[in-house]
C-alpha cells in the first residue's frame, strides 16, 4: 500500500498542509526543528493511533487550537480508503474512515500500516524492558488488530487488580474472614487477568517465533557479512515472569497452559502481592531478553552495534508483515545520519524495493544515492515539492 | 450566560446523562415556548417520581411498594434468580417474556478503581435470599464487559458450596445480523462457544 495524499491541520507545527505522495522513494529534508519529523508522527500516527514522541495528545495539537485533524489517502490493492482522525485533547478522539464514522477508532487500524525507523529505535536495545514489550505488542496489533484490544482489555484489568492491591494496603498479614474478604475478589480479578494474560503472552511467543529468523537476518544485512563468528551470535528469549523459563524458547503458544501457569504463579506469589500492592506477575513484567555473543545487549553493545541491531528489528518487522499482505509504507526518519557509509548502503539497498519509503534528513546527501525519487523541501512551516 | 432561573435550569438540565450545554439550552427554551399545562406534567411526574419510587427490599428493583411488582407476583417461579448490575437490565431481560424467575439487582458491578467491592453491592441481600434452599439456578447476567465477568466470577466461587446450578448467557452473534459486521472480539468468543449442529 502507499500514500497519496496527507493532510493536516493544525498538527503541530503545521496550521494547514496538504501534500501529494507517490510510490517509490520520497526524500523530505531541510534543517532541524522546521517540522520533518511532525510529518511522519503524523502517518505514523494514523497507522497506530499512538506518537512515538510523546505519550498523550496533548503536545500533537497546535498550540492556541482546540484540536487537530489528520487525514490521508492511502492506496492499496483492494481499493484506496480516506483516513480521518480528530484529534480532541481531554475528549474522546474521532475516526472516520471513507467519510464513514467508525464507533471506536481504534476500528481504523490496519486501514494503514507503516514501519517506522526513528532516532527512539536505541531504546528498543538500550531501554527498560517495557521499549520492548511495546514494540512487540504494536507489532502484533498491526499484525492482527485483535490485540489492540486484548492489550486494552489487559491494561484495565491490570489497572483493577492493582487498585484492589494497593486500596488494602499491607495486608499479608491478614487472618481469618478479613482475609477472605480481600481474597475472594482477588481471585476474581486473577481469573480475568489470567484470561486476558494468556491471549497476550500465547501472541507474543508466537510473534517472537515469527520474528526470530528475519531479525538475524536482517542483523546480518545491516551489519555486512555473516556472523558466523561466536563473538557476534545473535540471540533473542522472551522471559516470562509466568511460565517456566527453563526451555530455550521460552514459553509456549497454547492459551490454555498459559492460563493455568498464570493462574499458578500469581497464587504462587499472592502475599508480596498484597503487600506491595503491585501486580508483580505477567505479560507487563515480562522481558525480551537480546544477548550478543552472550552478553547482555543492554549494557554491553556499542552504540553501533545497537543501532545494527535496532534497524534489524525494524526491518524484521517489514518483512514480517509483508509476508502476510502488502507492503507498508516504510518510514526512514532521520536514520542515516546515524550510519557509516557502508550500513547506509545496505540499508538503502534492504529497503529501496518496497512499494513506497519515505526518508527525511537534515542533510541530503547522508541519503545513499540508489534511494532517488521525489524531493520535498521542508522549511519555515512550509512543505515544497524540489524542483 | 442567562440571568437567575433560566440558567439554573440549563445548569439543571445539563447534568442528565446525554445532555450536552446546547441540548441544556435547547430543551429550557423548549420548555419556556411550550403549552404550562405539558410542563406542569413533566413536572409532576419528576416530583413523583422522587417521592413514590424507591427500590424493592428483596431484589432491589425499582419499585412503588416495600416490594417489586415481580417480587410480589405469585406466577413467578421462585426456584430461579437473574443476577443483573442496573434496574434497567431487569427490564431488557423482561424483554423476552420467557424469562419467568426473579432477579436481583446488584447496583454495580466490582470494579476496585471506582472504589465499588463487593460489600458495595447487594451480594449479602443475595446470600440471605438463598439460604432456604429454593433457589436452584442463578442465572449470572452482569454486563460482557471485564468489570461483569469479574462480578460474575466472584459470585461463581461465593455460592459454589450451595450446590446450586450456575449459569451464563452465552456471547455471541447477534441475531438477524451479518458475520461481517460483527466485531473480532464478539467473533472470537463465538467460535469459542461454537455448538455442534446435530443432524
Amino acid at each position: 500500500m502507499h500514500l497519496t495524499r496527507l493532510a493536516l491541520t493544525d498538527f503541530r507545527s503545521y496550521a494547514e498542509l496538504s501534500i501529494e505522495l507517490g510510490p517509490g522513494v520520497t526524500t523530505f529534508s531541510g534543517p532541524n526543528g522546521e517540522g520533518k519529523t511532525n510529518l511522519v508522527e503524523a502517518i505514523s500516527y494514523l497507522a497506530t493511533l499512538g506518537s512515538h514522541r510523546v505519550a498523550t495528545d496533548a503536545p500533537l495539537v497546535r498550540r492556541g487550537a482546540q484540536r487537530a485533524v489528520l487525514r490521508a489517502l492511502v492506496t492499496a490493492t483492494r481499493g484506496s480508503s480516506l483516513l480521518e482522525i480528530e484529534l480532541n485533547p481531554g475528549r474522546a478522539n474521532r475516526a472516520r474512515l471513507n467519510r464513514a464514522p467508525l464507533p471506536r477508532p481504534r476500528d481504523i487500524l490496519g486501514a494503514l500500516r507503516t514501519v517506522l525507523f526513528a532516532p527512539e529505535d536505541l531504546a528498543l536495545v538500550k531501554g527498560d524492558p517495557a521499549e520492548r514489550r511495546r514494540f512487540l505488542d504494536d507489532l502484533l496489533a498491526a499484525t492482527a488488530p485483535r490485540y489492540a484490544g486484548v492489550r486494552a482489555d489487559y491494561e484495565r484489568v491490570l489497572r483493577q487488580r492493582t487498585s484492589l492491591l494497593k486500596s488494602a494496603g499491607a495486608k499479608s498479614t491478614l487472618r481469618g474472614p478479613a482475609r477472605e474478604a480481600v481474597t475472594a475478589t482477588l481471585d476474581a480479578w486473577d481469573a480475568q487477568l489470567a484470561r486476558v494474560g494468556a491471549q497476550l503472552l500465547a501472541g507474543r511467543v508466537r510473534l517472537i517465533t515469527a520474528l526470530r529468523p528475519h531479525v538475524a537476518a536482517a542483523y546480518e544485512a545491516v551489519r555486512g557479512g555473516p556472523v558466523s563468528a561466536a563473538g557476534s551470535v545473535l540471540r533473542m528469549c522472551y522471559r516470562s515472569t509466568v511460565a517456566d523459563p527453563g526451555s530455550d524458547h521460552g514459553p509456549d503458544d497454547q492459551i490454555p497452559g498459559l492460563e493455568a501457569a498464570m493462574l499458578k504463579a500469581l497464587a504462587g506469589i499472592r502475599d508480596s502481592e498484597l503487600d506491595r500492592g503491585i501486580c508483580l506477575v505477567g505479560p507487563h513484567r515480562d522481558e525480551l531478553d537480546l544477548s550478543i555473543g552472550g552478553l547482555p545487549a543492554r549494557g554491553y553493545a556499542s552504540h553501533g552495534e545497537s543501532w545494527a541491531l535496532a534497524l534489524a528489528f525494524r526491518l524484521a518487522s517489514f518483512e514480517l508483515l509483508r509476508q502476510t499482505r502488502e507492503d507498508p509504507v516504510l518510514i526512514l526518519d532521520d536514520v542515516f545520519a546515524e550510519l557509516d557509509a557502508g550500513r547506509r548502503e545496505r540499508l538503502a539497498a534492504l529497503v529501496v524495493g518496497a512499494e513506497q519509503v519515505l526518508v527525511t534528513a537534515a542533510v541530503p546527501a547522508d541519503v545513499p544515492g540508489i534511494l532517488e525519487g521525489a524531493q520535498f523541501d521542508v522549511h519555515g512551516g512550509l512543505v515544497r515539492r524540489a524542483a | 450566560m442567562y440571568e437567575g432561573v433560566i440558567q439554573n435550569l440549563i445548569d439543571e438540565l445539563g447534568r442528565l446523562p446525554g445532555v450536552g450545554p446546547k441540548g441544556a439550552q435547547r430543551i429550557a427554551f423548549h420548555l419556556l415556548a411550550a403549552d404550562q399545562a405539558d410542563v406542569k406534567r413533566l413536572a409532576d411526574a419528576l416530583i413523583e417520581v422522587t417521592e413514590r419510587v424507591r427500590f424493592c427490599r428483596t431484589c432491589g428493583n425499582v419499585a412503588e411498594a416495600e416490594e417489586c411488582r415481580i417480587c410480589l407476583d405469585p406466577r413467578r417461579d421462585p426456584t430461579v434468580i437473574c443476577v443483573v448490575e442496573e434496574p434497567k437490565d431487569v427490564a431488557a431481560v423482561e424483554k423476552i417474556r420467557e424469562f419467568r424467575g426473579r432477579y436481583h439487582v446488584l447496583g454495580g458491578a466490582i470494579s476496585p478503581i471506582d472504589g465499588v467491592g463487593p460489600d458495595e453491592l447487594r451480594i449479602k441481600e443475595l446470600m440471605t435470599r438463598l439460604t432456604d434452599g429454593t433457589v436452584t439456578e442463578l442465572i449470572l447476567a452482569t454486563d460482557p464487559n471485564l468489570e461483569g465477568e469479574a462480578t460474575a466470577a466472584y459470585l461463581a466461587r461465593l455460592v459454589k458450596p450451595m450446590g446450586l446450578r450456575v449459569t451464563r448467557p452465552a456471547s455471541g452473534l447477534p441475531v438477524g445480523g451479518d458475520l461481517e459486521y460483527a466485531d473480532e472480539v464478539t467473533l472470537g468468543r463465538a467460535f469459542e462457544g461454537r455448538r455442534l449442529l446435530d443432524v
